[in-house]
């Protein structure tokens, strides 16, 4: 039977983790254990969960800063910060609906796996909100990274390489991030029956205009009727997102709809749907379905990303939409992952990464779930890895090529 | 002056064979690519920290990448110390070199290699200036958003070493959030890529963690980095106040009232009369505090958003608001804050502080930050990112007398401990560099500090990148 920690203080995780060191055994490290299936699958001897170490431990609204025990509840800190008009910039996708998973995502795994969403273009990734950890290293020390202040360089930047390193450098056990005030008003323009280069044209002309636009997304014919309700107007749907002020979103919705008036059907929805649609497009609403069928997450530039599904289409069945302007594509295949396919075609297209989100067990055991990088870069980030965690204690395999 | 910072010991065995190494990386470089006499290396003695200066060995100026492994491969493989350095405006001694070190100077590399309107990047060589990358797109309606004050001569690979921020950095984030890819060399000369035009790459934020290591790490030869469209329009507004204390709780009201500016910029009664003085911005002279708080948007997007901050500030008793009426006024009022160290230098000479505190320490860390300063005969003029808390109170004093150098030394110590112990940090955008190697201890412990070397190990096993910086001397693993 595989033993299970759940310590309640930070000082307990690193007694455990110098057990660990000490017996040579490795830890599979989780939160909520919602995101598990993000990354290659681990083996491990044990199992430690952060989901005991929780409570916001400060929050100062007009700082706009919250410090949290990694195992707090994301909706813990969604509500606090809804109490007090604010949010987190970057959008955590919640990962369930896509994995079929149940629990409570918490903070530090929101962070250990950088999870992002349609906010990104603008607000950054979830690591540009992260100004401070505390951890405990591969050798049960606790280490202390970044502070609690935006503007800080004193030092290596440690928090980013722990933020996306998948619990396979320290374990987090506190996070200190920024928050930004929520807007109170946001509209969507939505553009009809547009093909998906011609999406990825509009799309960048609307993040030229100077309206700032938020999300930028295009819905293919296939999945737009999986979108609020099916209320989307007929045809392709390229929806962009204006948030702000009341008076100021409804100026620049205006703008924008006059200025895209010339590539198709301009129809706009309002602030409630808006929210809906976002948290949609956000969750991949139309691949939760309850399969396994392979499910890729592609970032790349965002001229690129139309010209990567057309690709593909020649070659095998794919489904696909679009988020990040065009830049983030999320593909879902018919039948066979074909990674080697896809990743030659992101290579061909001016580089970018395919991670395999979703697949049955056979290929998760066959195929790298992060894109395979060059051997420089890989060799630097394993000598990176032996500095944290020298004997390999935490998630092993998690982030590595299966060979 | 006495110096209290010290440097590595040179090394002896290398400072022989200074006439050998200088033909060896002759033969590497292009014709008159390395200095070697003692005038030519002269003017890369210091950088903007000016009261510490040392001789270089030899100074590089590759024009390639190829180059710059070229000569990273040669000295790892010979142990020389290597220094980086791009305009030299570094304030905390970041490109200070040392008398055993080779400094690699990227001035030679400063072509804008492709400009993406649709994916909305630049990709330029390193020594391109923060404020050519701005000029090079504005016609197209674009900008690169981080605007460090020197922004004229500081280069991108400077402001990647030092994760730069500048004035309008509350909106935009500073030079980290803004960078997608760097081509980079490492210590042994090997030549890596990271990121790109796809945002986000796989593995470890390496690039998160290259920005901002102060040339510790290895050389970035070319950035990728984010242009974001122009707003329609900006209008930079002044607000007096009758003490320091009402602007500062007036910041802190601000942004606690959901509103984030583009930039809030504050200055006390001293940094008002040298600005103006320089500037002719048409700041008030009547007030002890001062703050520029610009605003972006349409016509009717900033009066909405400024009418907001107005009442806010008349809650704090604001007894001056003064509007920009032409883009001739709003750019006096920009030049006169981001010439504010220029300016100071005119009348003295300055150590410039740069902590960070949380904003409700702003009031507080102000009047301490005068007290301490008085504490030692000193005076002090404060200008300083108010919107981030990033604080910048200059210390004035005479170079040339040594215990007035001394004492500002020490009254800067003080401000930047009060700092640490007022929930900020040392730096918020200058660096570590030599400057506050000494107080880190003060902020990290020496485990927090550990784990930060070994990371720094992992790319530069010999200690060879930039050696003399960012971590004390004392407590560092054996070579």
């Amino acid at each position: 039977m595989i033993v299970h920690f759940e310590p309640a203080s930070e000082e307990g995780i690193a007694t455990v983790v110098r057990a660990m060191a000490a017996d040579r055994a490795s830890l599979a490290v989780i939160g909520g254990g919602t995101r598990s299936g993000l990354g290659n699958p681990v083996r491990a001897d044990r199992v430690l969960s952060t989901r005991r170490l929780t409570g916001i431990v400060s929050y100062n609204p007009a700082e706009m800063t919250v410090s949290a025990l990694a195992g707090t509840p994301l909706s813990e800190i969604e509500a606090t910060l809804a109490e007090n008009r604010q949010m987190l910039s970057f959008e955590p996708m919640d990962h369930r609906p896509v994995f079929a998973t149940t629990g409570e995502p918490t903070i530090g795994g929101v962070f250990a796996a950088n999870v992002s969403g349609p906010r990104r273009i603008i607000a950054g990734a979830a690591r540009d909100s992260l100004l401070g950890v505390r951890f405990v290293n591969g050798s049960g020390d606790a280490i202390k990274a970044g502070g609690r202040v935006m503007k800080n360089v004193t030092g290596l930047d440690l928090v980013k390489l722990l933020a996306g390193a998948h619990g396979t450098l320290g374990i987090l056990t506190e996070v200190t991030f920024r928050v930004l005030p929520k807007p109170p008003s946001s509209e969507t323009v939505v553009v009809s029956g547009l093909n998906d280069a011609e999406a990825a044209a509009v799309m960048a002309e609307a993040m030229a205009q100077t309206v700032e636009v938020s999300g930028a997304a295009h819905l293919a014919e296939s999945v737009r009727s999986r979108f609020i309700g099916g209320c989307l107007p007929d045809g392709a749907a390229t929806v962009l997102r204006l948030e702000g002020l009341p008076a100021s979103v409804s100026i620049r919705a205006e703008k924008l709809a006059k200025a895209l008036e010339r590539f198709g059907a301009v129809t706009r929805l309002d602030g409630e749907r808006t929210a809906v649609l976002w948290s949609e497009i956000r969750d991949v609403k139309p691949y939760a379905d309850g399969t396994e069928r392979p499910l890729w997450r592609v970032s790349v530039a965002p001229s690129a990303g139309h010209q990567l599904v057309a690709a593909l289409r020649l070659q095998t069945g794919v489904d696909a939409f679009y988020d990040w302007q065009g830049g983030l594509v999320w593909l879902r295949m018919e039948a066979d992952p074909e990674a080697a396919l896809v990743r030659r075609y992101i290579k061909a297209l001016g580089g970018g990464h395919a991670t395999l989100v979703r697949a049955n067990d056979g290929f998760r055991a066959a195929i790298p779930s992060f894109e395979p990088q060059p051997a420089p870069v890989a060799l630097l980030s394993e000598r990176v890895r032996e500095k944290f965690d020298p004997q390999r204690i935490f998630n092993p395999g998690r982030m590595q090529i299966v060979s | 002056m006495a110096e209290t910072i010290g440097f590595l010991q040179p090394r002896p065995a290398v400072i022989a064979r200074r006439r050998e190494i200088a033909a060896d990386l002759a033969d590497l470089l292009p014709p008159g690519c390395l200095i070697s006499d003692e005038r030519g290396l002269k003017p890369f003695e210091t950088d903007a920290f000016i009261a510490y200066r040392r001789m270089p060995l030899l100074v590089a100026l590759p024009e390639t990448t190829k180059q710059v492994a070229a000569v990273l491969k040669y000295c790892s493989r010979y142990g020389i110390p290597v220094v980086p350095r791009g305009a030299g405006t570094s304030l905390s001694g970041g490109a200070i070199p040392q008398e055993d070190a080779v400094v690699i100077g990227l001035s030679k590399m400063s072509r804008i290699l492709d400009i993406d309107f649709f994916n909305r990047t630049a990709t330029v060589q390193a020594g391109v200036t923060n404020l050519n990358i701005s000029e090079a797109v504005t016609a197209d309606g674009f900008f690169y958003a981080p605007d460090p004050s020197s922004q004229l001569a500081c280069t991108i690979g400077g402001n990647i070493g030092m994760n730069s921020g500048g004035a309008h950095c509350l909106k935009y984030g500073v030079t980290t959030n803004n960078l997608l890819g760097v081509k980079m060399v490492l210590f042994d000369g090997t030549i890596i890529d990271l990121g790109g035009k796809a945002l986000d790459a796989a593995g470890y934020d390496l690039l998160g963690l290259i920005c901002g290591s102060e040339g510790q790490l290895g050389i970035v030869t070319e950035a990728t980095v984010r242009l974001i469209a122009k707003p329609e329009g900006a209008r930079p507004v002044l607000f007096g106040f009758a003490s320091s204390e009402a602007a500062g709780a007036c910041v802190a009201d601000v942004i606690g009232s959901g509103i984030i500016p583009v930039a809030m910029e504050f200055m006390d009664k001293p940094a008002i009369e040298i600005c103006e003085a320089f500037a002719h911005a048409g700041y008030p002279l009547d007030v002890e505090a001062l703050l520029i708080v610009e605003v972006e948007g349409s016509e009717a997007e900033m009066d909405a958003m400024l009418a907001s901050i107005i009442d806010v500030a008349r809650r704090h008793g604001v007894t001056t608001i003064k509007e920009s009426q032409s883009a001739l006024e709003a750019a006096l009022i920009w030049k006169g804050r981001k010439s504010a160290f220029g300016a100071t230098g005119r009348i003295a000479d300055y150590i410039c502080m740069d902590g960070t505190v949380p904003l409700s320490q702003l009031s507080h860390v102000l009047r301490r930050t005068g007290e301490i300063v008085a504490s030692y005969g000193l005076r002090v003029a404060n200008v300083f990112h108010a919107g981030d808390g990033n604080m910048h109170p200059l210390i004035l004093y005479n170079i040339n007398d040594p215990e007035d150098a001394a004492r500002a030394e020490s009254a800067g110590n003080d401000i930047l401990r009060l700092c640490v112990d007022a929930g900020g940090c040392l730096t918020g955008e200058h660096g570590v560099g030599i400057e506050k190697r000494d107080l880190m201890l003060h902020q990290f412990t020496q485990t927090d500090l550990d784990q930060q070397m070994a990371a720094r190990a992992a790319f530069d096993p010999q200690w060879i990148l930039n050696p003399s910086k960012v971590f004390p001397l004392e407590g560092r693993p054996a070579a």
